[in-house]
């Protein structure tokens, strides 16, 4: 295929998936009875300087919720408890960070190896049920989100202070803050220093899955188990470092806001944000630089929320159908250009052999 | 010949005429003509590859053929789903059953076709009749979890009749059956054939054609290239049509085998998901230089000798040695490191990674060494530059190494992992089926590379259904018949009855 061509396959992917999604919200609006119009103008309208802040903050940590989910499906793993592995993670980093057992900032990397640590046990447990059990990952780990959030909050009553009408574990020393970075000039929000951290995961990921042996087999596996077992890839070993390393992310996610904003486990945790991760894997097509543009379509489109309500009076809940169609135009386009793809490739195929095959006739 | 649709004297219940289906790169079926008698069982055989799947595929409208006529009863048709087959009278018995094993028989056979006789009291009444009428001995309200074998078989029979169809298309039928079910089959199949119906039956297992078809159509290298009445052929005519007289030969040259044991397998029992004896007692031995070739009839433990021999089975019990180092409890990866090439029978599922690039399938089982790795980082630059290698020297017809395997055609696939497993000088090949499904020049090819290779100090398990190809390559041939390992032949003086006999469990006969 000459590279042309295969740019413009490319790029056409996501055009027209999100030529589709537009469409098809339009449609929805218009069937909901609000105007397309105003919907459209308030989306697409630059958002004030200071909100860019909180789509990159909200878009870093979507990303680590991405990466966590897309190590999973790269082996057709379905991690579909990134959720519970991020409650039980932050939970855990929060406690340890507050007890402060280490000054200043080892105590911060320190709890942050505990938090991804937890996660990872927490999804080794599903880990362990489906090499030995044979049990779906699909079902041990979304059962495992329901414990997760049941036993975070009882062991909140055990360990954390009540403040209000709710608990809260005990506050990270100052020391062990995470400076936030100053993007924009004179505004006071900013932007969570350990928004770096998807950075830094994004790089690994993507070095571990294309440069290193662990990532060959576990692509390997995802395309065809069959080949991978032939190949001398243990699976089952296979499925286990998968899940721990996509638990380990999962730990990571809630780690740029607890050191840069709440600096304790409380009721004020996000909630979602594993699961939303699981559509930002899939609109980023599991690699490492569609799941950065994935986090910021989906931060984006959540700042545009509330201005919507109260710019255009369309409900806020239209931008989670939009996300949805997103996601599906994605998946749908990306597949039909798939396949497109490969009946090119193979007529090419074709072409150059009969062109070989020609000149060597002429030779001979 | 009668022509379709000529009012005078019979018509073929079913007529394939110049049938024709290409995949890119690929001719599965060409100049197929078929025409199968009404009231009879027609049987189709060939080797894996020889185009029976595809062509039954069109016949039940799962595929569209190119080119080429079907004329069912005389009247031209063209299937676009099997909707179209089934409402024509045509049903498929599928070799992989179609059963919910939570559901009961009732409710497994009218899913999807209530509307013939409802869900209720019409539809049980219609199951009853039916399971009466050819003595299949069915309780309509069985968990189908509950069923055997034999009788999940005679469920997807009886769904096939319940539709209405009155040519049935069974796809290796006899593929999951123990002999004594294979005897029920039979008993149940001429009692539809006595009743009217018309059965086409695909299979490779040339003793049960024999025993059951009024027709036999061979298929070799997706055509059609005879039909013959049972009465008048033996086995060893249907396996040489199937193989074809047409191949080049291949010649073995000197000995080259040496004293050096490289693969020593003791007493190797292998057992499957059930605690079912798949491979018992098998001892063998292959030196630096040697090819031990494996005849047998498809299913009598083949695959699972390899499987075993290359780590991806279990033994149950005995040993595998590799140049003198119990291997036994190794995984694939550690003898694959250890030098084993493996060309697996089922080079797609076992040998590829379709949707990859052809030098990251370079890798593929060859991933722990360089070319392809440096310790626990990938090597693409070298993998790239060994894949061209590969491309070059095995003359695999690509337009580059960045093409998917999946847009190779077979036989280019098959050179390309020839290839790969040739690469890094093993100590031991296992090949299974090296040739199966190229053409005639990359199988010389083939030969070729394996023979230097021998000659180089390899050690090759070959594991072939082609008798000229065993008998041309091996040093030694031994016969597996289920589940163990028979006599040595000489390939030198061996004539292929002999192997046939061998493989069919007629040796003592004819020997004795």
């Amino acid at each position: 295929m000459s590279l042309a061509r295969r740019v413009l396959l490319g790029a056409t992917a996501p055009v027209l998936a999100f030529a589709v999604a537009a469409l098809v919200t339009t449609v929805v609006i218009v069937g909901a009875g609000a105007s397309p119009g105003e919907f459209w103008q308030v989306l697409l309208s630059a958002p004030e300087a200071r909100y860019y802040v909180s789509i990159v903050n909200s878009a870093a940590v979507l990303y680590l919720s991405g990466l966590a989910a897309a190590i999973g499906f790269r082996m057709n793993l379905f991690n579909i408890g990134v959720e519970g592995q991020y409650r039980v993670a932050t939970f855990a980093g929060a406690v340890f960070a507050g007890w402060a057992v280490l000054p200043g900032p080892l105590n911060t990397v320190a709890a942050i190896l505990v938090a991804m640590a937890a996660g990872a046990a927490w999804a080794g447990i599903a880990a362990l049920l489906r090499v030995t059990r044979g049990v779906s990952e699909v079902i041990s780990t979304i059962m495992l989100n329901a414990i997760a959030l049941s036993l975070v909050a009882y062991l909140l009553q055990k360990v954390g202070s009540r403040e209000g009408q709710t608990y809260v574990t005990d506050a990270i020393p100052r020391s062990a803050w995470v400076p936030s970075i100053p993007l924009i000039p004179g505004e006071i929000s900013q932007v969570y220093g350990l928004a770096l951290l998807a950075l830094v995961a994004g790089v690994g990921f993507s070095v571990l899955l294309r440069r290193s042996r662990f990532g060959f087999d576990l692509r390997a596996t995802g395309e065809s188990e069959s080949a991978a077992v032939a190949s001398g890839v243990d699976v089952k070993r296979m499925v286990v470092w998968a899940m721990l390393l996509s638990g380990a992310l999962a730990g990571l996610i809630g780690m740029p806001e607890l050191f840069g904003a709440s600096h304790a486990y409380g009721s004020t945790i996000q909630t979602g944000i594993g699961f939303t991760g699981i559509a930002v894997a899939l609109l980023g097509r599991n690699n490492a630089w569609g799941i950065a543009f994935a986090a910021m379509v989906f931060a984006y489109l959540n700042q545009q929320a509330s201005p919507l309500s109260i710019e255009a009076d369309i409900s806020t809940e239209i931008i989670a159908v939009t996300q949805g169609v997103v996601v599906l135009s994605v998946v749908i386009v990306y597949e039909v250009v798939r396949r497109y793809r490969v009946r090119l490739e193979q007529t090419e195929v074709a072409r150059a052999l009969r062109q070989q095959r020609k000149e060597q006739g002429v030779a001979a | 010949m009668t022509e379709p649709g000529a009012s005078d004297g019979p018509v073929p219940a079913v007529q394939l005429a110049g049938i024709a289906k290409r995949f890119p790169g690929v001719v599965a079926n060409h100049d197929v003509d078929v025409e199968i008698w009404p009231g009879t069982v027609h049987a189709l055989v060939g080797e894996n590859g020889a185009g029976k799947s595809t062509l039954m595929k069109i016949l039940y409208g799962v595929q569209k053929p190119d080119e080429g006529m079907i004329t069912v009863d005389g009247g031209a048709v063209t299937f676009s789903s099997p909707g179209d087959a089934i409402a024509c009278g045509i049903g498929m018995v599928f070799q992989h059953f179609q059963l919910a094993d939570n559901l009961t028989v009732l409710e497994n056979v009218v899913l999807g076709a209530e509307r013939r006789h409802g869900i209720g009291a019409g539809a049980r009444r219609e199951i009853m009749r039916i399971s009466q009428v050819y003595g299949f001995d069915l309780d309509a309200d069985e968990l189908v979890e509950t069923l055997g074998v034999g009788e999940r078989q005679r469920v997807e029979i009886l769904k096939v009749l319940y539709r209405g169809a009155r040519i049935i298309i069974l796809d290796e039928p006899t593929a999951v059956l123990v002999p004594q079910e294979v005897d029920a089959l039979f008993a149940n199949l001429r009692e539809l054939k006595r009743e009217g119906h018309t059965l086409v039956f695909i299979s490779h297992k040339l003793d049960e054609v024999l025993a059951i078809a009024d027709e036999i159509t061979v298929l070799r290298r997706g055509t059609t290239v005879a039909t013959v009445p049972p009465a008048d052929v033996t086995p060893h005519d249907l396996a040489e049509l199937m193989v074809g007289a047409e191949l080049p030969s291949p010649s073995r040259g000197d000995s080259t085998v040496t004293d050096r044991t490289v693969l020593e397998v003791r007493g190797l029992r292998v057992e499957g998901p059930s605690g079912r004896v798949l491979l018992d007692d098998v001892d063998l031995v292959i030196r630096a230089g040697e090819v031990l070739g494996i005849a047998g009839v498809e299913g009598n433990g083949q695959t699972e000798l390899v499987e075993a021999v290359i780590g991806m089975r279990p033994a149950a019990a005995g040993s595998v040695a590799l140049g003198g180092t119990d291997v036994t409890r190794w995984g694939t990866r550690e003898r694959r490191a250890a030098g084993v090439g493996y060309i697996p029978e089922d080079r797609q599922r076992h040998g590829l990674l379709l949707g990859f690039p052809l030098w990251e399938n370079r890798m593929l089982g060859h991933q722990t060494r360089p070319p392809s790795a440096n310790g626990v980082w990938l090597d693409p630059a070298g993998a790239r530059a060994d894949a061209a290698r590969i491309v070059e020297s095995y003359d695999v017809r690509t337009p580059g190494v960045d093409t998917s395997a999946r847009s190779l055609s077979g036989g280019n696939q098959q050179k390309f992992i020839v290839g790969r497993e040739m690469s890094g000088d093993p100590m031991l090949l296992v090949a299974a089926h090296p040739t199966r499904g190229v053409d005639v020049g990359a199988q010389a090819a083939i030969w070729d590379h394996i023979r230097e290779a021998r000659r180089r100090g390899l050690a090759v398990l070959l594991v072939s259904a082609d008798l000229d190809e065993l008998i041309g390559l091996s040093d030694t041939i031994r016969v597996v018949l289920r589940g163990r390992l028979g006599d040595e032949f000489d390939p030198q003086d061996v004539q292929p009855q002999q192997l046939g006999s061998a493989m069919t469990g007629a040796a003592a006969d004819t020997r004795g």
